[in-house]
């Protein structure tokens, strides 16, 4: 039987000379009808452009298709060269039969449009439908992809939906006019964890219903197990490793599938936790930081006179406590107030109230400043690309009042060769280094000036996973010498098993669980923590179904003068407490 | 140096670059004196010449050479541009980094301000200005500098805002850096691209309204050459003789055309996806 999609030595290049420059070198696959590819690989491995190639989207990106072959079986039974298709034709294709979803919905809609004429748009153009008749195919669209009270928000424009629905919605116009094939490039990537599940068990259950195929683009071989049949492993734009899902993920054959399924983190209900914790040895050492009721809001001002009417409770409440050579976690969703506990720690949030104290010495905001130091999340954005890394290092030494003399250079130079670059990455600009090595430098900078907490805000989660290993590494090791305490801000269950020993979950601004890693991981208590855990997508896991479920965050503004109740805590085992839910 | 390389490497800017250097060496050769004539002189009974082997472009009602009065005049109405140009860039840098820096009140009293200035057209503003403060060189200067201070100060705070934003200049805050060494090192530093070509567009048009203003007799005052003068000079004679005209006329068309093509040329080469390293 013919397969639906046929893909045989696929080349495609870049640039002015394609054939120089190529991308994706030499792949075939076929894809039969109902199937589930998934395509896994890293930044660079070219699955995207593969992805992109399929519909051709790769001529508007400025990429050439260079040789091969790609035919595409339609609902005729005829069959379509993808390859010498002009663009007028490809236009019927794109959409009617092949359908597309993007990693953030929330710049693939337009935001001036409601999601309602952007959806009946699919209608018009490949079913002519007009008119009530496209409201109501809309409205049936939205039902399908399981949005509540579809009908009322056909009239929302993007910008009042989350992330979760917009991605739902991307979803229904790609399925408007029931395609065969959907490309689905990092669909989830963007999104928190448990509205990824919700996406992923919301295209498994449209595939059930529908038995289109899927090409799944991922970087997160986890997240591969509960939907895809075949899998490829691709890597600078070959593909090294394609087979059944269970072949792969069992038996890998090929050395970097097998880099992929273990060097990785992958999380373990809490199996795989540090064994170094410092607090179980009950020695009553000073704590490097300690929060005690820290509150951030913000005003709201609506009215005319400028009065305030309510106020967002970003951060309603939280205390911890770190020890020195300690990683607290602090996970929680997107809103939930984590980064915002982080800025207020480093004073590049006001606090509305609440206490910090860093070491013996109880802190005001410039003194805060220097013991603690932070590490961002975008190594692209948080070094200066017209400064020298030289000047980029000595900036926090001449912050604070120092001079650039021999002494802080050798300090230079030995935290760069502590971090793993290269003795003459001084005289370099950031642009010269790869995402990986940036955020080593990062690291390098939050260190010339000795901190005792460091504060980690999501600092790997925008790299490639087998650098992320390596940077966690390095983490672990830095912590080890320096005594570091890290205040370890992430969404990624996988990467805080492996450094955390205390995690503090935080939800709508208040943390409702805490407690020693491997105790909150394997033993959750509050039904949000659950909920949160049974969310990671795991290989262990594969074929779990998840439920749907659309609840959203509650609203964090609260009227003018309103406080929480205060929290009443059970505590299990030593290190282990929850808040009580009402 | 490598700017210079890039700038012969791309097509607009190679052509562009002669044309503004060749213009410079003029202008410089005129601020000197380095004239074939005595620009101010007048040769009375050589009234009126076409160009011939003596007067390479002619000369004027009063037999001054027009070559060496447009060598002059270049000179003169490129040190207006100049000046007013540095002037537009300092204020504009200073006011655009204050109002996106320091932000709300200053920002919106700033913005307004510039607002009301744009709303008028260049070359009224700047009449109105010499108007008040009298004709002359310097007055010209400053009119022409704040008549085109409000645009470097929205370039200026536009990626100014953008460039507050960015994660660096958290970092920055949470070493402790200093508001000035945070507003030089990482907000001027990377406005620099966007401030050299501004520059280079902005000499285009402050040459034309330099000759604007002194077409109109509010510039530079005679004896003194200017182009705009020239040109004024010249219109009652436009048929009787047409070099009086056409010399300082191609001089302005041609060197704003010169300074047009190496600003986009200039934009090309400094936009940071283009860039592979550091200007």
């Amino acid at each position: 039987m013919t397969p639906l999609l046929s893909v045989r030595d696929l080349h495609v290049g870049f640039g002015r000379d394609p054939h120089a420059n190529e991308v994706v070198r030499g792949v075939s696959f076929d894809l039969a009808d109902g199937e589930t590819l998934a395509i896994v690989g890293e930044s660079g491995s070219g699955k995207s452009v593969t992805a992109l190639s399929i519909n051709r989207l790769i001529d508007f990106g400025g990429g050439r298709i260079t040789g091969g072959a790609m035919t595409l079986k339609r609902a005729d039974g005829s069959l379509f060269d993808l390859i010498a298709a002009t663009e007028p034709q490809l236009t019927g294709i794109r959409g009617a039969e092949i359908g597309m979803i993007f990693q953030e919905p929330m710049t693939s809609l337009n935001p001036v449009l409601t999601i309602g004429t952007q959806i009946e748009e699919s209608f018009r153009l490949h079913r002519g439908l007009t008119g009530r008749q496209a409201t109501a195919a809309a409205r049936d669209a939205l039902d399908r992809v399981r949005i509540p009270d579809a009908a009322r928000r056909l009239k929302y424009t993007p910008n009042r939906l989350s992330g979760g629905m917009l991605q739902r919605v991307m979803i229904a116009i790609a399925l408007a006019c029931n395609p065969r094939l959907l490309i689905a490039d990092e669909p989830t990537t963007a999104l928190d964890v448990t509205v990824q599940a919700q996406i992923m068990a919301l295209l498994a259950e449209l595939k059930r219903e529908t038995g289109m195929s899927v090409i799944f683009i991922t970087h997160d071989i986890g997240l591969v197990a509960g939907i895809a049949d075949k899998v490829m492993v691709m890597q600078n734009g070959q593909a090294v490793e394609q087979g059944e899902l269970n072949q792969i993920l069992d038996r890998p054959r090929h050395p970097y599938t097998q880099h992929l399924l273990q060097d990785v983190p992958h999380f373990a209900n809490g199996s795989a936790t540090r064994a170094d914790g410092q607090r179980d040895k009950g020695e009553n050492t000073e704590p490097a930081l300690k929060v005690d009721g820290l509150v951030v809001r913000f005003p709201l001002k609506s009215n005319f006179f400028s009065r305030a009417t309510g106020a967002v409770h970003a951060v309603d409440g939280v205390d911890f406590d770190l020890m020195p050579g300690e990683t607290l976690a602090i996970v929680g969703e997107s809103g939930s107030g984590k980064s915002t506990t982080a800025k207020a720690v480093l004073g590049l949030v006001r606090s509305t109230r609440g206490s910090f104290s860093v070491g013996a010495r109880a802190a005001s905001a410039e003194r805060r400043a220097k013991p603690v130091q932070m590490v961002f999340q975008n190594p692209y954005a948080s070094l200066n690309p017209r400064l020298a890394i030289e000047s980029i290092l000595a900036e926090p030494v001449i912050a604070n009042g120092g001079r650039v003399d021999t002494e802080t250079r050798a300090r230079m130079a030995s935290l760069l060769e502590r971090v793993g670059l290269p003795r003459n990455s001084l005289q370099r600009y950031p642009h010269e280094f790869s995402g990986g090595q940036r955020q080593r430098l990062c690291i390098a900078r939050a260190l010339m000036l000795n901190p005792s907490v460091v504060v980690l805000d999501e600092a790997v989660s925008a790299l490639d996973v087998s650098v992320q290993a390596k940077v966690l590494e390095l983490l672990v090791e830095l912590q080890r010498e320096f005594g570091l305490a890290y205040l370890f801000i992430s969404h990624d269950m996988a990467v805080v098993e492996r450094i955390a020993h205390r995690i503090a979950v935080i939800y709508a601004g208040q943390i409702v669980e805490i407690g020693d890693t491997a105790s909150v991981l394997s033993k959750p208590k509050h039904s949000y923590t659950k909920k949160l855990i049974a969310a990671v997508p795991t290989i262990e896991r594969r074929r779990e179904h998840f439920e749907i479920d659309t609840r959203q965050v509650p609203s964090l503004v609260r009227p003018q003068g309103f406080e929480p109740a205060p929290a009443k805590w059970e505590q299990f085992g030593r290190d282990h407490m929850a808040r009580v839910e009402a | 140096m490598r700017i210079l390389r890039a700038i012969f490497g791309h097509g607009s800017g190679r052509i562009g670059g002669v044309i503004v250097g060749i213009y410079l060496m003029i202008a410089i050769l005129g601020l000197l004196g380095l004239t074939p004539h005595n620009p101010i002189t007048q040769f009375r009974v050589d009234r009126l010449h076409a160009p011939n082997g003596t007067y390479w472009m002619g000369t004027d009602l009063f037999g001054r050479d027009v070559a060496s009065r447009l060598m002059a005049g270049t000179g003169q109405s490129f040190t207006v541009a100049f000046f007013s140009v540095a002037f537009a860039t300092l204020a504009g840098a200073v006011l655009g980094l204050a109002a996106a820096w320091l932000g709300r009140r200053w920002d919106g009293v700033v913005m307004r301000i510039m607002d009301v200035l744009l709303a008028f057209p260049a070359i009224l503003l700047a009449l109105l200005i010499v108007t008040v403060a009298g004709p002359g060189t310097w007055t010209s200067v400053v009119a022409i500098g704040i008549v085109y201070t409000p645009i470097f100060t929205r370039v200026v705070r536009g990626p100014a805002l953008s460039l507050k934003a960015r994660e660096f200049v958290d970092a920055a805050r949470t070493f402790g850096s200093s508001s000035t060494y945070i507003v030089t090192r990482h907000l001027l530093l990377n406005l620099v691209a966007p401030l050299t070509v501004q520059v280079t567009l902005a000499l285009a048009w402050a040459l034309l309204t330099e000759a604007g203003l002194s077409f109109l007799g509010l510039g530079t005052q005679p004896p003194a050459a200017s182009l705009g003068l020239m040109l004024s000079d010249s219109r009652n004679l436009m048929e009787t003789a047409p070099w009086l005209m056409i010399f300082p006329g191609l001089t302005i068309m041609i060197s704003i055309l010169g300074f047009n093509l190496l600003g986009d040329a200039l934009r090309d080469i400094l936009d940071p996806r283009m860039r592979r390293a550091p200007a």
